[in-house]
């Protein structure tokens, strides 16, 4: 005790004391290190499979390493390995200090459910590898992985929202509705859609409860909830916190922010049914999905006013502060996909972009620009933290991933939109004698050119990574980069006439 | 009309009772009275971040 009470610092190790509360930061920084990790291996998984699609021979002939067995590996490895981890890391890391409370369950609880979850992800793309998969696509992993998710996610929910309902906050922050609305619902889509029948106990190989079209019904509430929830709620959750933190000012209306959350809550869930337009599907629920995806463009929208205009008054900082660059960037692509998306769900546009390479060039609009950017600012933030460090290794490298992963997504999402509308209008074009005019493989050999520079763009995007790693490596290092400050406004007269 | 019924003949205007639910929550964020509440709320996340030893 005598020596805890002469080097505290050392005895609390990363915890930290603000009215007798200590927050837990271990397990907060192993997701972050997980974050940054998977990160690399998704994007690189990406770039291989952009490749493939370019180039087929890099199939390499074997069924390990198939387009087919590593397109999940991509989606898995950057949704639920990147994404998750970051969800982990700043729900963890935010609720502590909005709710003024440690976190129920303590520590282990914490590394349990880190250390689970990621043998689970290595696991699944195992498997998928192996030739596992139940076939959904984002809820390929078996059944008996299902079960040891369930499991996991449950003890996460008892942490999170045992810390919730422990705090010392009068208030429950709107973060943490976000972040509560992502478990919860997470939960319920993870085990709505994974009742399926094991052939047998001992083998991985099971079928879905329901059948035909409802099957597909359940896929698609669970896909489109898990980008609502997952990929939206979730990371909104993470813009209510870190934008307010890091520009250092309240949000612009909290109560746009209460709106906002109801508004998604609300109508979400109704909107699935625009993944499968003229399917079997009855057309009155293709156009109930329809129609909640188009109204689900005013609370996005709603939510990204919120987001941007907390900088009003304080625009100079884009300028002198990358990583809130990152963060606004994001907002902006948040918006942008929410534009895209409800255009998408109306039927006759639709009719066009589905199954070609403009829902691609969608998603990764979403998933680049909002998921990822968002992570990048959020990680940004948090590394000199909880390393104890005052400041990152360099803002300017945090400049240069800032530009190299922005031109990176520009050329995806461009090829995408160009080789996706062009794909869609080739299906679809007849001769004077009313035959078709292009043939299958014509329309794939047209899109090659845009399937390489969507994966220079992927290469683009990776690279911004690296420079990301190599600047949060040095970060906790404690190392600071020599180079020339960002100034704000008032400095800069100075430094000119200097 | 027994209970059974009634419970029926209700839930069949979820719509209704869902959409009255959602005025009643954004009335209670835009009321004036809960301005200055909503404002202390805000600015949670800029409260002292808790000190280091
Ligand atoms: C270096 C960056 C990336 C590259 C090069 C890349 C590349 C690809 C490719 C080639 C596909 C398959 C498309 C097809 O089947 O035609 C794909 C699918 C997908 N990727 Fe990525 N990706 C990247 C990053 C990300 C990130 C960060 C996320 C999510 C946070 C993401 C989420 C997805 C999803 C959800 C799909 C499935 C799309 C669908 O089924 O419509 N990707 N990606
Ligand atoms: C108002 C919001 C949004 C609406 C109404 C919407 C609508 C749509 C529509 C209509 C599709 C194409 C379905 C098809 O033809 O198969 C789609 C696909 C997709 N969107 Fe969105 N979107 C929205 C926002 C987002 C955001 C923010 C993200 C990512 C973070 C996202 C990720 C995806 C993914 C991953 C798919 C591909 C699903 C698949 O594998 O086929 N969406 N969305």
């Amino acid at each position: 005790m005598t020596s805890a009470t002469l080097t505290p610092g050392a005895a609390l190790g990363s915890q930290r004391v603000s009215e007798n509360v200590r927050y837990y930061e271990d397990a907060v920084r192993l997701f972050v290190i997980a974050a940054v990790f998977w990160g690399v291996v998704g994007f690189l998984a990406g770039v291989f499979i952009a490749l493939q699609l370019a180039f087929p021979a890099l199939n390499l002939g074997l069924e390990w390493t198939s387009f087919g067995r590593l397109r999940p590996v991509h989606t898995s490895a950057v949704i639920f390995a990147f994404g998750g981890n970051v969800l982990f890391a700043t729900s963890l890391y935010s609720v502590q200090r909005t709710s003024r409370q440690f976190l129920f369950g303590g520590e282990g609880l914490a590394k349990f459910v880190f250390w689970n979850y990621n043998i689970f992800i290595v696991l699944a793309a195992l498997s998928y590898v192996l030739g596992y998969t139940q076939g959904k696509e984002y809820a390929e992993p078996e059944w008996i992985l299902d079960l040891y998710l369930t499991v996991i996610w449950v003890l996460y929910a008892i942490q999170f929202v045992g810390t919730v309902m422990t705090r010392k906050e009068s208030h429950i922050y709107v973060a943490n509705w976000f972040f509560m609305a992502f478990i919860l619902t997470v939960a319920i889509l993870h085990i709505g859609n994974n009742v399926n029948v094991p052939v047998s106990l001992t083998g991985m190989k099971s079928y879905p409860f329901v059948s035909g079209v409802q099957s597909a019904m359940v896929q698609w509430w669970y896909g489109h909830n898990a980008v609502g929830f997952f990929l939206t709620a979730g990371f909104l959750g993470i813009m209510y916190y870190f934008v307010p933190k890091r520009a250092e000012r309240p949000v612009y209306s909290y109560r746009l922010s209460i709106v906002h959350f109801w508004t998604l809550i609300f109508l979400y869930i109704w909107a699935g049914p625009h993944h499968l337009h003229y399917t079997a599907l009855p057309d009155w629920a293709q156009t109930l999905g329809m129609t909640f995806s188009v109204m689900l463009w005013m609370p996005s929208w709603g939510g990204m006013i919120n987001g941007i205009m907390t900088l009003s008054g304080a625009w100079d900082k884009l300028r002198t502060d990358p990583v809130l660059r990152f963060l606004v960037t994001s907002v902006a692509f948040y918006g942008m996909s929410t534009f895209e998306g409800p255009l998408m769900s109306v039927k006759p546009v639709n009719a066009l972009s589905h199954y070609t390479d403009w829902t691609v060039g969608h998603v990764h609009s979403g998933a680049l620009g909002w998921v990822a950017f968002i992570s990048f600012g959020a990680i940004y933030y948090l590394v000199p933290v909880l390393w104890k460090r005052s400041q990152l290794y360099s803002l300017r490298l945090v400049s240069y991933h800032f530009w190299t992963a922005t031109i990176g997504i520009v050329l995806y999402i461009t090829a995408m939109w160009v080789s996706g509308i062009m794909q869609g209008l080739m299906w679809r074009a007849y001769d004077n004698l009313g035959f078709l005019q292009y043939s299958f493989v014509e329309t794939v050999a047209a899109m090659h050119p845009f399937y390489v520079i969507r994966a220079m763009g992927g290469v683009l995007f990776l690279a911004g990574a690296l420079i990301m790693v190599y600047n949060l490596w040095r970060t906790a290092k404690g190392d600071v980069r020599i180079e020339k400050p960002y100034a704000s406004a008032p400095h800069k007269a100075a430094v000119g006439a200097a | 009309m027994d209970l059974d019924s009634i419970t029926v003949a209700l839930r069949s205007f979820w719509t209704v009772w869902l959409a009255l639910l959602f005025t009643g929550i954004v009335v209670y964020a835009m009321w004036p009275g809960n301005r200055g509440k909503f404002e202390d709320a805000s600015r949670i996340p800029l409260k002292e971040d808790g000190q280091e030893f």
